[in-house]
């Protein structure tokens, strides 16, 4: 199995909007912790190394 | 600073080579006489190799240093006879616990499996360790143990290593057919070879203390992330026997060593995570920066590094000695079927190219544990947070803390000494494994499988009635039939060996499975015995 790359989420505005809602008000220092969970809670729920990986990759910035 | 421990000191004495002034040509010399050094001597005497040992102190580890060993390692030490004193003497324990602040965020069974002579773990201090080996040292006829003996110089050809050593009474030379070089992260002996000592250092120092106090904390390994008594910062609490403990404080990179280890900045510390009222006293202080690193070959000719000198790693999952002692392990046997004449010098090259790989896998464990406890930059700091919060709610994250993976063997699984699988098992006992141990029966005697393995090649058989012993190249490779020789009582070597539908394994003398078939073929055991022997 590879990376779902199409569009996955059924209704992608409320999903988009609840993002940048829960980082309202917070600190730079509260979003960085909270992003960083939301990455660990999700990538626990994908499991799969090779998945994650290819996420991995793919979010890398590119230098040329 | 109290005492629990008076340390022994041991005899100088003139050998008489030197004071003949005679050159001896010695099988094996070994530097250090450190706890690998003291393994590598017992190894040698087990396999019947005379064996030097130069040291230039004349007592044991000063401090306790070295405090957790593993169930490999104490394997090891029973098969060369010490590890009954150390499994009497040290503390047994499983229960790990991991604090984030000033909450619990996991906790660990070591878990043990049943049926293992070995405990998973004991702690003892360094010294309790090395007087135990010395002293069976003394009993050896083979171990030549000589103190105030020191180094200067080492030069080699292709068949012989020739040494300058000074003692108290001189200089003297002696030869040596190999060398075992044994004497710690700041090795001489790799300074003398020009050997490449290459890794990480951390930008981190920690302070050591050993402290005695008789209090009921359970016996139980305790770290704590950023706790309220050392601020950002990590701490460490282990107990060892005599009512020693070991307690290690994570200091930063501005740290003053040498301010820091004085009692009065160490007493306060101590006082802030035991409480005021705790009584103890300092036995110990030491303030160190760690390394992961590792020489490029652990052969250089007739040296062979073993050890610190060879591969250093920090602390962070008893990775140290517990290495150390495998690197032993795997070098004896190979030392003596090349002093018999019955394999090539090349068989001493499998000792780099496995204990290299060994070493790879204990410094990718060390490295990942000490950027979990000391991140490098802010936002891995972040990540490392938000695991520990995590898990102190969710199951999922616990397994992503990492406070130190403790020392297991790393399975030679590409050694060029292994013959592939060409028939279908399951369960561990792959090649390239070090084996199970299991309890057995010996003539209704409780006994365990290990003590009937290793020393020289072996073949385990299972459920096969016509294995007999194989010989190939003067190597002789006898049969360890259940059945014949033990009871499989509780069924536990069968299974850990999915010996059901038969089985017939190579053992090699260090207790490692070199190849492993359904069933019994002279010829092919042949063929295996001469490829783990570099037979050609």
């Amino acid at each position: 199995m590879s990376l779902n790359l199409n569009a996955n989420i059924p209704n992608p505005d409320n999903f988009y909007n609840r993002l940048i809602d829960m980082q309202r008000d917070l600190s730079e220092e509260e979003v960085q912790m909270m992003n960083a969970k939301l990455i660990l809670l999700l990538a626990n729920h994908i499991g799969e190394e090779s998945l994650l990986f290819e996420a991995m990759d793919l979010a890398k910035p590119i230098h040329s | 600073m109290l005492n629990t421990y008076s340390y022994p000191e041991f005899e100088y004495q003139q050998s008489a080579e030197q004071a003949s002034g005679e050159l001896k040509r010695h099988p094996v010399v070994i530097i250090g006489a450190g706890p690998i050094g003291l393994t590598a001597a017992l190894e040698c005497a087990a396999q019947g190799i005379p064996v030097v040992v130069l040291d230039d102190n004349n007592t044991v580890s000063i401090g306790s240093r070295a405090v957790c060993y593993a169930k490999r390692p104490l394997e090891i030490w029973d098969r060369l006879g010490v590890a009954a004193p150390m499994v009497e003497k040290g503390i047994s324990w499983k229960i790990g616990k991991v604090f984030f602040k000033e909450k619990l965020a996991y906790q660990f069974d070591l878990l043990p499996e049943e049926g293992h002579k070995m405990p998973a773990m004991i702690n003892l201090q360094q010294y309790y360790l090395e007087e135990y080996m010395v002293t069976e040292c003394e009993r050896q006829e083979l171990i030549d143990l000589r103190w105030k003996h020191k180094l200067l110089s080492l030069s080699q050809t292709d068949d012989v290593a020739t040494l300058v050593v000074e003692t108290p009474d001189g200089v003297f030379n002696m030869e040596a057919q190999w060398v075992i070089a044994c004497d710690g992260a700041n090795s001489d002996t790799r300074k003398m070879l020009d050997g490449e000592f290459s890794g990480q250092f951390f930008q981190d120092r920690f302070l050591i203390a050993d402290v005695v106090m008789k209090n009921d904390f359970p016996t139980e390994r305790w770290f704590w992330f950023d706790p309220v008594f050392h601020k950002n910062q990590s701490a460490l609490l282990h107990k060892q026997s005599d009512d020693v403990w070991r307690i290690d404080f994570q200091l930063g990179w501005e740290a003053d060593p040498e301010e820091a280890k004085k009692p009065e900045n160490v007493i306060p510390l101590l006082k802030q995570m035991l409480g005021e009222d705790c009584e103890f006293e300092l036995e110990w202080v030491s303030v160190y920066q760690f390394a992961c690193r590792r020489m490029d070959k652990f052969r250089y000719g007739r040296v062979l590094f073993a050890g610190d000198a060879a591969h250093q790693v920090s602390p962070f999952g008893a990775r140290g000695a517990n290495t150390g002692v495998q690197d032993i392990d795997n070098l004896g046997w190979k030392l003596k079927l090349n002093l018999e004449g019955k394999a090539p010098a090349e068989l001493l090259e499998s000792y780099s190219e496995e204990r290299v790989f060994a070493a790879d896998d204990n410094l990718m464990n060390s490295t990942r544990s000490t950027d979990f406890i000391t991140p490098k930059s802010k936002s891995s700091r972040i990540f490392r947070d938000a695991v520990l919060q995590l898990a102190e709610q969710h199951e999922f994250a616990r397994p992503l803390v990492n406070s130190g993976r403790l020392s297991t063997p790393t399975p030679y699984i590409n050694s060029t000494l292994n013959t592939a699988d060409e028939d279908h098992f399951s369960g561990s006992m792959t090649p390239g494994t070090n084996c199970a141990d299991a309890p057995i029966k010996i003539q209704d005697k409780d006994s365990w499988l290990l003590s009937e393995l290793g020393g020289d090649f072996k073949l385990l058989v299972i459920n096969n009635e016509s294995a007999h012993s194989v010989e190939q190249g003067g190597i002789h490779a006898n049969v360890v039939r259940l059945g014949e020789h033990f009871d499989d009582s509780l069924g536990l070597v069968k299974q850990r060996y999915d010996g059901e539908q038969g089985a017939v394994y190579l053992i090699r003398p260090d207790q490692h499975i070199a190849a492993r078939w359904r069933h019994f073929d002279e010829a092919k055991i042949k063929v295996a015995i001469a490829k783990a022997s570099c037979q050609h």
